[in-house]
Order: C-alpha cells, then sequence, then structure tokens
C-alpha cells in the first residue's frame, strides 16, 4: 500500500469519511485509505438533494472491483449539494479524493459534531491500527 | 474476427449475431395446411412491423459455437474447482442417468397427477428425507436456488408475524460475515438491517445478538458454519436469545455439506432454512444448470408454504393449492424438478453412511489444505475449519502482489481460482474449498501450485502480477468492464 495523505485540515470519522468545514456547510467525502482499500471504483450512489442525514446513518452506497459499502455519514445535517460528476466518473474517488472526489454537502444540525471528530494524527493512528492488525 | 494460424482448434469465436447471414436458417417448416388467420387483425395493431433481429445460422453453425465455446471452460470434471461458499463437488454421472430416465424427463408438469406418481413420490420422499436430514418439519422444495429460497423464508417469517398481529418488526439482524444475498432477501420483504459484528474469533457472541435484539426484530438470519468456515459455536443461544426476543431464526445451508450426519439445524435452534441442492448434494452449478433452494420450516410456519404442496391421500401423491395463508407460488410449475431428481439420486446413492462420510472428508480436506498453506500464506483466523479456510495476501504485501494477481496465476496452473475478496470482513481474502471430491494427491498438487506463486511473488513478481499467460486471453481489464460495460450486442453502424 502507499503512503495515505492525511490533510491536517480536515476532520475524519472511524468510517473513513472526512469532513472540511466551510462557514456553515460542510463537504464530505472518502478518505485515501479507503480509497485505496476499496481499489478501483466502479459506482457510487448518492442521495437527494434536501434529504436529512443524521450521523452514523448510511447516506450512500459505494462499489469497488472488490467491494461494496455503505457510506456514513460523519456529521447530521442537510444535503444542500451533491457531486453529480460521480455517477459518470466514480474514478474521480480514486485519482482525487479529496478534491474532485467530494461526495456530497451538508448545512449541519450541530456546529460542534464537526468538531468531535478525529483530527488528521488520530485518524492517522486509526488507520495504522487496523494495518497493524490486518 | 482475425483467426491465427497457429492455434489450430482454439478459434476465436464471433457471436451467433455476427455469425447471422441473412436467410441461413437450421430448419425448414413445412408448406401451410392449414387455414391462414390475419395476425394483425387479431392483434389489433400490435403486431411490431420490425423483424426481431434474431440471428439467422444454420445449425452446424450453432453446434460448433456452443461446443467450441464448451471447450474454453473450466469445469469441475476438468479439475479441482475451489471456489469457497460454492461448494463445487464433483457430481456424480448416476444423477444424470436417473435424471433421463424417461418417467422423469418426459414427465409433463400439467399432466394429471395420476400419470406423474413416480416423479410427484420423488418429490414427496425427497422433502421427508431433507426434513431429516436438517432436523425441520416440513419443505418446499419449489424455490429455484438459495437465494430465492432465502426469500421465501423470510416471506413466511413476516406472515408469521403479520398473521399473530405483531407489526413492529421491521428489522433482521444480519451478521457481517453473511453472505450479501442475505441482506438482499431481507430488504427485498421491506425489512431494515442491522449489521451485528462477528467477534474476533470470526464467530458471533450472544451478547453482540442480545444487545440489537428488541422488539422490533424480526429475525436473526444466521449461516453455520458461517462464511469463514468456522462453526457458529454459540448457535443454540443465540437463537435462545432471539427466540426470547420474539424473533425467528432464519438458517443459511449453504454449508451445510459441512453438517451432513453429524448435526442437524433444526435441533440448534432453527426455525427457517435452505439448502442449495447445487452445493451440497452435487446437483450441477455454476453455468452447468439450474439450481434448486428448498426450504425447510418449524411445523409453527407450515400454514405460510408456498403453493402447491405435494401431500398424499387415498388416491396417491397429489398437489394442494389449498393453503389459505400461503405467501403464494414462487416458480411456474412445481420448482427445477430435474434437480430435485439428481439430488434424491445422490441421497439414495451415498446412504446415511455416505452422507456423512462426505462431510467428514470435506472438513478433513479443507483442514489439511490449511495446515499445508500456514506456513505460506497468512492465515486471517487460525482455528480448526469447517469445509472451507480462508488465506489472505496479507503476508505478500511487501511484494506488491495481491489476491486478485495469485487468483490468476492459479488459472496458469490449471486450477480455477478460489472465491476471493469475500467475505468483506477479511482484506484479501482468498476462500478456498475443496469438498470431499479430492485425493490427497490431488490437493497436494494445488497446495504446490500455491506454494509455487507464493515464492514466485518474492523472486518474479512481474510474472504474477502480469497473470495468466497461458491462456486464450491475458489479463481482462476489470475496472473497465465494470465502469462501461457493454451490456449487449448492436448491429454494426456501417456494413461489416
Ligand atoms: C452463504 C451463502 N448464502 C447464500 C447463497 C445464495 O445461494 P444461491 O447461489 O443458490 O442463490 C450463497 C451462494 O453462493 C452462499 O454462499
Amino acid at each position: 500500500m502507499s503512503e495515505i495523505q492525511i490533510p491536517d485540515a480536515l476532520r475524519y470519522s472511524k468510517e473513513d469519511e472526512w469532513v472540511r468545514a466551510e462557514g456553515d456547510r460542510a463537504t464530505i467525502g472518502v478518505t485515501d485509505y479507503a480509497q485505496q482499500q476499496l481499489g478501483d471504483i466502479v459506482f457510487i450512489e448518492l442521495p437527494e438533494v434536501g434529504r436529512q442525514i443524521e450521523a452514523g446513518e448510511p447516506f450512500g452506497v459505494i462499489e469497488s472491483v472488490k467491494a461494496v459499502s455503505d457510506l456514513f455519514a460523519p456529521i447530521g445535517g442537510e444535503i444542500v449539494e451533491v457531486n453529480q460528476g460521480l455517477t459518470e466518473g466514480p474514478e474521480a474517488v480514486n485519482e482525487d479524493c479529496y478534491g474532485d472526489g467530494w461526495m456530497i454537502v451538508v448545512a449541519p444540525s450541530d456546529s460542534g459534531a464537526i468538531e468531535a471528530l478525529l483530527d488528521a494524527s488520530a485518524y492517522g493512528t486509526h488507520c495504522q491500527e487496523r494495518e497493524d492488525q490486518g | 474476427m482475425k483467426r491465427n494460424a497457429s492455434r489450430g482448434l482454439a478459434y476465436e469465436e464471433d457471436l451467433l449475431f455476427e455469425l447471422s447471414r441473412p436467410g441461413r436458417r437450421g430448419a425448414d417448416t413445412p408448406a401451410y395446411d392449414i387455414p391462414r388467420v390475419d395476425v394483425e387483425d387479431l392483434l389489433g395493431g400490435l403486431l411490431r412491423d420490425d423483424v426481431a433481429a434474431l440471428p439467422e445460422v444454420s445449425e452446424v453453425d450453432v453446434v460448433r459455437h456452443f461446443t467450441r465455446m464448451s471447450t474454453w471452460n473450466a469445469a469441475v470434471d476438468l479439475g479441482l474447482y475451489p471456489l469457497g461458499s460454492c461448494t463445487m463437488k464433483y457430481n456424480p454421472k448416476v444423477n444424470e442417468r436417473v435424471a433421463r430416465l424417461p418417467g422423469f424427463s418426459h414427465a409433463h408438469p400439467m399432466a394429471p397427477a395420476v400419470d406423474n406418481q413416480g416423479l410427484l413420490g420423488l418429490c414427496f420422499e425427497l422433502e421427508q428425507w431433507l426434513a431429516e436430514i436438517s432436523g425441520m418439519d416440513r419443505v418446499t422444495l419449489q424455490p429455484a436456488a438459495g437465494a430465492q429460497g432465502e426469500l421465501a423464508g423470510i416471506m413466511m417469517i413476516r406472515a408469521y408475524h403479520e398473521q399473530r398481529g405483531d407489526t413492529r418488526r421491521q428489522k433482521v439482524l444480519v451478521p457481517d460475515s453473511a453472505h450479501g444475498t442475505n441482506p438482499a432477501s431481507a430488504a427485498l420483504n421491506g425489512y431494515d438491517i442491522v449489521a451485528v459484528p462477528s467477534g474476533e474469533d470470526g464467530i458471533l457472541h450472544p451478547e453482540a445478538v442480545a444487545e440489537r435484539m428488541t422488539d422490533e426484530i424480526a429475525a436473526l438470519m444466521i449461516t453455520n458454519p458461517n462464511t469463514l468456515g468456522l462453526f457458529e459455536s454459540h448457535i443454540a443461544e443465540l437463537c435462545d436469545v432471539v427466540h426470547a426476543g420474539g424473533g425467528l431464526v432464519y438458517g443459511d445451508g449453504a454449508n451445510l455439506n459441512a453438517l451432513l450426519g453429524v448435526s442437524r439445524p433444526g435441533d440448534m435452534g432453527i426455525d427457517v432454512m435452505h439448502y442449495n441442492l447445487h452445493k451440497t448434494f452435487s446437483t450441477p452449478h455454476g453455468g452447468g444448470g439450474p439450481g434448486a433452494g428448498p426450504v425447510g420450516i418449524k411445523a409453527s410456519l407450515a400454514p405460510y408454504l408456498p403453493t402447491p404442496v405435494v401431500e398424499q391421500g387415498p388416491d396417491g401423491f397429489f398437489w394442494n393449492h389449498d393453503l389459505p395463508d400461503s405467501i403464494g407460488r414462487l416458480h411456474g410449475n412445481h420448482g427445477n424438478v430435474g434437480m430435485l431428481v439428481r439430488a434424491y439420486t445422490y441421497i439414495l446413492a451415498l446412504g446415511a453412511e455416505g452422507l456423512r462420510r462426505s462431510t467428514d472428508l470435506a472438513v478433513l480436506n479443507a483442514n489439511y489444505l490449511l495446515a499445508c498453506l500456514r506456513e505460506h500464506y497468512h492465515v486471517p483466523i487460525d482455528r480448526p475449519v469447517m469445509h472451507e479456510c480462508i488465506v489472505s495476501d496479507r503476508g505478500l504485501a511487501e511484494t506488491g502482489i495481491t489476491t486478485m494477481d495469485v487468483a490468476k496465476r492459479l488459472i496458469d496452473h490449471g486450477y480455477h481460482p478460489p472465491t476471493i475478496y469475500f467475505p468483506l470482513i477479511v482484506a484479501g481474502a482468498m476462500m478456498i474449498e475443496p469438498t470431499e471430491s479430492e485425493s490427497l494427491e490431488g490437493l497436494d498438487r494445488f497446495v504446490e501450485a500455491l506454494v509455487e506463486i507464493a515464492d514466485e511473488a518474492r523472486t518474479d513478481p512481474e510474472t504474477v502480477r502480469t497473470a495468466p499467460h497461458h491462456t486464450r486471453h491475458r489479463r481482462l481489464d476489470e475496472t473497465r468492464a465494470a465502469r462501461k460495460p457493454i451490456l449487449r450486442w448492436q448491429p454494426p453502424t456501417e456494413p461489416a
């Protein structure tokens, strides 16, 4: 496995989603670790704009050549934007998971929720632990 | 398509659509000797005016096409086919002999019961045998495969709760090691899925179920032995927890071949289960024939059985359609009857002793493989297994060689690869199920191949990474196939 990118400016969930807070909005995607574990991503199903999601709830599905998994909402809120480009070009998640591979933007229901997520160093430790366990 | 003069009979093969030539055909119909009718008029304007572009080919075109392609197949008659969870055991030829007896092969499903007594009697007896083998009370033979059996079983569970007015139960517990058909069958019945994590030891623990067992849970779906090849040793307690909470337990019987004559799901507390006749009872699958997924139930679920059910009356066997609370019909006529005949034959040929011995050997073979491979491959959960074992690519991490590469390289050694990347809870899983069919020498040869690949991963990783090398086609681009699938043939826009 090549080295995992974990940008300092983001927050992370144990289920391998990242969150980028920008004013009263938060962008969500999956991490480099998740992307590497999954391998080539071939299909992504995302929710409709306007839906309310709760933290921990599945909001979509990601399918790679190896596996299918749920996408879990790291924070709750209303979905205000969805990356439609991923329907046609799911490879963006492999190529640029923190950029073009973003998935949804939410208006968080609880602004403190993002702070409560893991920071880059805690998430890095979480990845390392799983690597060590196999 | 271009043919390569050096490859002899190993032709490339065009699609039947590409072989088509206008007007070519394989049969002549005689001149009409019946009055013509005006089809257009009869159909009231619904007659399509373009003819479906079916291939126009001769009989010899079709025979050669399919015969050539049949020589490209991996098959259990050619060698070990160790697909974990799929139980690719040898399909004895006596099964085919019996299925071709005219009384079975010429039976018409709509013929009056009096003319089909032999076949109905076979169905009746097979139901009883399956019930006896598994400790269940009744069996339906209708479902066409395991997945449809699950659907049927969960429909009966839903009917059971609803009949009692217990409509709060809208969720089903499914372990994280389950086969994908389990959550899919529950979801198709409108249930939400609650995942239950397996313990570190790869099996389910009663506390994990108890924590999630509420009056909203309709059922637990459990596979025993589970998809890691491990016996769910807490099964009785797990069933007690679910029953105490008012739920039922669905047993996925895909791995029943590990239990024959040794233990019975019904005795463990399972309320509903399916049998994959194409796995446990040696009927062909994976391209060799349709499946069959009978479902066994405890007596409390009998009112909901799919109709019709075969019963014995004073005038012999008959199909009983009169089950007012039935979940209904699941399959045209009586299921994939030819498979029922084969499974019946297998049980009859082996007998109680033979069935038990098939299980003993399946378990012995899997443990032998695990023992031989342990030194060469990482074993994620190192415990005695039942009928299949799991190794992973973790030990090869520094070589960059993955499970996919090992699987592809095995093809060069003449083996169908094992099931890979399943179960999902084991990263890079290779799930190997030798079945009882393999001899010691056969197992040793397979181990040699895997050991050679593990060594090669260190000495010559490039050869492994680019395998297979001895196949008609080199490694296919599976990513592109999944991202941009070509799902049907389309006529060329330019004349070919
Ligand atoms: C554990 C398990 N459950 C269910 C199924 C589904 O059975 P079928 O393929 O007969 O529909 C399978 C098939 O591989 C399986 O391995």
